[in-house]
């Protein structure tokens, strides 16, 4: 076991746990939109950074793992300035409409923008044209929701075990693609299986005809859990 | 071939040079090709051969000179005559003038005398004196006997300790000691060890390790072989840009002839030491530069940076301990182990030993490729090597470090070239790219045209590089069409910080680089762009106005 | 007391961030005695009047008539607060910018792809502007009410802490959507 302060609260978890599930595992709520609990860490979105006494530089926590006698701030000034930039950077970086999303009121990044009281964003939007992919028989992908945070790349890879989807592209023109880049319904590899649609925090991929409340309401944290632990 | 097989083909090489009197060496890096320097090689051989010299005149094909601006270039020897501009129709008059007669043509010699004065080539030794494609060339130079030294007679712990002592950091930018980096790896408990060379230059502007690649390919394997040793590595990989043929096809042949002369593969001079070395092509990202990216790469994923810990020390190809080396400071190997550790400290200054490659280029007398001490100030190299500012404009800036380095003024230029003084005013080290741009230059345009760049090579996976360096650019193409407000200055400023700070991997951490030092020593110029929409230099406001915001 | 003079405006936009501000239902009788409404959509005034204290915006800026209004009001009053998500990001209204050339195409899209015959794109109404511009992109605004609509308890908080001489806190409170 190692000990360690989190926002001045001490906390003790086994060796080798990431500073995120410490904090979790200790109720300390630290945000996050690419991790999720049961799949390998991105570390993509930005939003877990917190700073570590000692050192000048901010560290993901979802990467990084305790260690004894760290003092942990999670929620400092500059870090709530730099998580309320990366959700106006990531608001503004495609066709973001909560009215007209299938995800509003159930999504992750809207919940986040809400949370930390980003009111708007001091970028000009960017309005893609990104494509829209409902060619499967009731998976649908529409890119311009899609947050790059490829939980849904991982759940298809390393639950599923299939990787049908993946990334084409890169930098801000990255797309999730199937396959190589084929239409989802010529995907020879995609089982259907959902999981892509149950992870994506935001409204980029869901079921077509299913309200996304039942979609996201299911606990697939607690079932990646049970799937990865299984031999 | 044993040990002492290389002490003999190194005299007999030695004594095979003896035998000509003179020896023309005629640059074919890529630039010199691209001036028609194959057909300069073909004219030489024919002219020798019309005089009859061929017993008495070599002439090689040999790598960069340094000189890039003035190629074809070529140097004779003995007394290291450097014919500048070479044309085919000159090479008759050369061999006649200066072989035959013994007259040098004065006219066509180079005559910045200060460009070799104030550089202190060691990495760059050979460069332009061997033929890169022979390997008995290198041999016959010392070449591989730090090899023999350390087989023979040091331990892998005793290699270490003599790169740990001569204060050797890594060439690829971080400037991470070498030394430490080795006994990391040399410690990690798992197997088998891997080592990366990294020449993946990507930066705009910058060539010096594909001039180093095409010039001395057995310095980079000789280092190689002898930090394997050191780490108890067996197989390694050289990654190297695709967009680098000629380098690629020097590096092939010379992996070829180090196999057939036993210096790579199973056995190594007869010896129990191991160690193979596998070419690996770049798919044209600049990421892939970057050292968990590399990995991704050579293990045939997209290139994209991972988190840090773990460290590819400890983690690296296929989960085991990997050394990520750049290729010049693998070529600095060598000497160490050859002169020691405390030699090599002498040169440079007491935190930052040794030498650093440069590609000196933009609007400058004398571009090309040098190699400084470390602690050489930016002035001797713009002013001094460089030769000034080009058709007697004023210097206005210096952008050290490439597409992610930084733009520092006239008052900066006594700054000393070392990692931390660099870093202290905003610039870095980086690849060893410096862009001298002059009076007729805008700065908030060469801020944006770096930003696009860092940009279209974003890989995508972190927030902060992706989407905030795109909308960096998006404000500086406000600025520079007439629709930017004040504003925009102060959400640069923050989106900048913003960016360095978050950012996953060293590209996004140093993207803004130029924007900030931009901002913080040419203010004025935005201020200018924004308020009177006038660009002094003439660079900016060429497209239709955009809506103009109030 | 001298009542504080309030103005909405209504751009590009359903209305329904006006609906939300009525829904504030008998708080309104509470804010009725502090405030003075002196400009709105729901009272017959051609003119934007001078010194206004408060300004709430609902929707996006979309033609030269609404941009013309916008920087009108913002010169003649202090405070200036975004209404909801036409104002605050373009929302529906702003979906148009995606095509490239997004006013002729939407007018083309409109009068002409979409009629039963005889189309044509009329010239008697304002001149749209290129791209639907959320209202701080046009001009300066103070606060930022998002939402679709914005509750009617949002807009009531905003407008109470304001009204006390307080900064209202948007944290847990913002509702984009």
């Amino acid at each position: 076991m190692v000990n360690l302060k989190i926002d001045g609260i001490e906390v003790e978890v086994p060796k080798d746990t990431m500073i995120l599930k410490a904090a979790k595992d200790n109720r300390i709520d630290i945000p996050t939109l690419c991790n999720l609990e049961g799949l390998i860490s991105y570390g993509g979105c930005r939003l877990c950074l917190v700073e570590i006494s000692g050192s000048s530089k901010l560290f993901p926590a979802c990467t990084t793992p305790v260690s004894p006698g760290m003092e942990i701030t999670t929620n400092s000034n500059k870090l709530k300035e730099y998580r309320k930039m990366t959700i106006q950077l990531l608001l503004s970086e495609r066709t973001h409409i909560c009215s007209v999303c299938v995800a509003n009121d159930h999504c992750e990044l809207q919940s986040l923008a809400n949370q930390l009281g980003v009111d708007h964003t001091i970028f000009e939007r960017n309005w893609t044209k990104e494509e829209i992919d409902s060619t499967h028989d009731f998976l649908v992908i529409d890119r311009n929701r899609c947050i790059l945070c490829t939980r849904c790349i991982r759940v298809c890879d390393e639950i599923e075990g299939v990787h049908t989807l993946d990334l084409r592209l890169r930098g801000k023109d990255a797309q999730i693609i199937m396959d190589m880049d084929n239409q989802w319904i010529n995907s020879c590899s995609c089982t259907s299986c959902r999981k892509c649609s149950n992870v994506c925090p935001v409204g980029a991929i869901y079921i077509e005809g299913e309200p996304v409340s039942h979609t996201k309401k299911k606990d697939i944290v607690e079932f990646i859990k049970t799937r990865r632990n299984r031999k | 071939m044993k040990l002492v097989d290389l002490q003999t083909i190194a005299e007999n090489e030695v004594d095979f040079q003896r035998s000509y009197k003179h020896r023309i060496n005629v640059c074919s890096s890529s630039g010199c090709i691209l001036f028609g320097a194959l057909k300069i090689l073909k004219a030489f051989k024919d002219a020798v051969k019309e005089f009859g010299l061929e017993k008495e005149c070599k002439v090689a094909r040999t790598g960069c000179i340094g000189t890039c601006s003035v190629g074809p270039a070529v140097l004779i020897e003995p007394g290291d005559y450097l014919y500048q501009n070479v044309s085919t129709e000159k090479v008759r008059e050369i061999v006649r003038d200066h072989i035959v007669l013994g007259l040098p043509i004065k006219e066509m010699l180079y005559k910045n005398e200060s460009f070799f004065k104030k550089q202190k080539r060691l990495v760059l030794k050979n460069a332009g004196k061997i033929d890169p494609h022979r390997i008995q060339d290198y041999i016959a130079m010392g070449g591989y006997s730090a090899l023999v030294k350390c087989l023979a007679t040091m331990t892998p712990q005793g290699v270490i300790c003599e790169v740990t002592s001569s204060g050797l950091r890594g060439r690829g930018g971080a400037g991470f000691p070498t030394g430490q980096k080795w006994s990391l790896v040399a410690r990690a408990h798992s197997s088998p060890k891997y080592i990366v060379a990294n020449l993946d230059e990507g930066d705009p502007g910058v060539f010096a390790n594909r001039t180093l690649a095409e010039a001395d390919p057995h310095a980079i394997l000789e280092g190689m072989l002898i930090a394997a040793y050191a780490i108890g590595a067996e197989k390694g990989y050289l990654y190297i840009r695709a967009e680098y043929p000629l380098a690629i096809q020097t590096l092939q042949k010379a992996i070829a002839q180090a196999r057939s002369m036993s210096l790579l593969g199973d056995s190594i001079l007869e010896t129990p030491f191991k160690f193979n070395v596998e070419l690996r092509l770049g798919a044209g990202a600049f990421i892939a530069g970057e050292e968990t990216a590399i990995l991704a790469s050579i293990e045939g994923k997209r290139a994209m940076p991972k988190p840090r810990p773990p460290y590819p020390a400890t983690y690296g190809l296929w989960g085991k301990p990997t050394l990520i080396q750049n290729v010049e400071t693998l070529a600095n190997i060598p000497m160490i182990v050859l002169n020691g550790g405390l030699w090599f400290s002498k040169t440079g200054t007491t935190e930052c030993t040794g030498t650093k490659c440069f590609s000196l280029t933009g609007n400058i007398n004398n571009p090309g490729l040098i190699e400084v001490s470390m602690g050489t100030t930016l002035r001797e190299v713009v002013f001094d090597i460089g030769g000034g500012v080009q058709n007697e404009r004023n210097f206005k800036a210096v952008l050290v470090g490439g597409p992610s380095g930084g733009c520092l003024p006239e008052a900066l230029l006594d700054q000393p070239i070392d990692y931390e003084s660099l870093k202290s005013v905003g610039a870095i080290m980086g690849s060893g790219g410096i862009v001298v741009l002059d009076d007729g230059s805008c700065m908030v345009d060469t801020a944006k045209f770096f930003t696009e760049f860092c940009v279209e090579e974003s890989c995508g996976k972190c927030t902060p590089c992706r989407a905030g360096l795109a909308r960096v650019k998006e404000i500086f193409e406000a600025i520079t069409k007439g629709s930017a407000r004040l504003e925009d200055i102060t959400t640069l400023e923050k989106v900048s910080a913003y960016i360095m700070d978050a950012s996953l991997c060293g590209l996004g951490q140093t993207a803004p680089n130029p924007v900030i030092t931009t901002l913080r020593y040419f203010k004025n110029e935005y201020l200018q762009h924004i308020t009177e929409k006038t660009c002094q230099a003439g660079k900016c406001f060429k497209k239709e106005e955009g809506e103009q915001k109030q | 007391m001298k009542k504080t003079k309030v103005s909405t405006i209504w751009l590009s936009g359903c209305s329904g961030c006006h609906m939300s501000f009525l829904d504030q239902d008998e708080l309104l009788l509470e804010l009725a005695k502090k405030i003075q409404m002196v400009y709105s959509p729901l009272m017959d005034i051609k003119t934007f009047p001078e010194n206004v204290d408060l300004t709430l915006i609902e929707g996006a800026v979309a033609n030269e008539e609404q941009q013309n209004l916008l920087k009108e009001a913002r010169k003649k009053t202090k405070i200036l607060i975004s209404l909801g998500d036409c104002a605050v990001t373009g929302n529906v209204t702003a979906l148009r910018n995606a095509w490239s050339d997004s006013d002729q195409a939407v007018l083309k899209k409109a009068y002409m792809e979409k009629s039963n015959k005889n189309g044509q794109i009329p010239t008697d109404v304002p001149k749209l502007l290129k791209k639907v511009r959320p209202i701080h992109e046009v001009v300066n605004v103070d606060y930022f009410i998002p939402g679709c609509p914005p509750p009617a308890g949002v807009i009531n908080y905003v407008l109470t802490e304001l009204l006390a001489g307080k900064t209202p806190n948007m944290e847990g409170r913002s509702k984009y959507g």
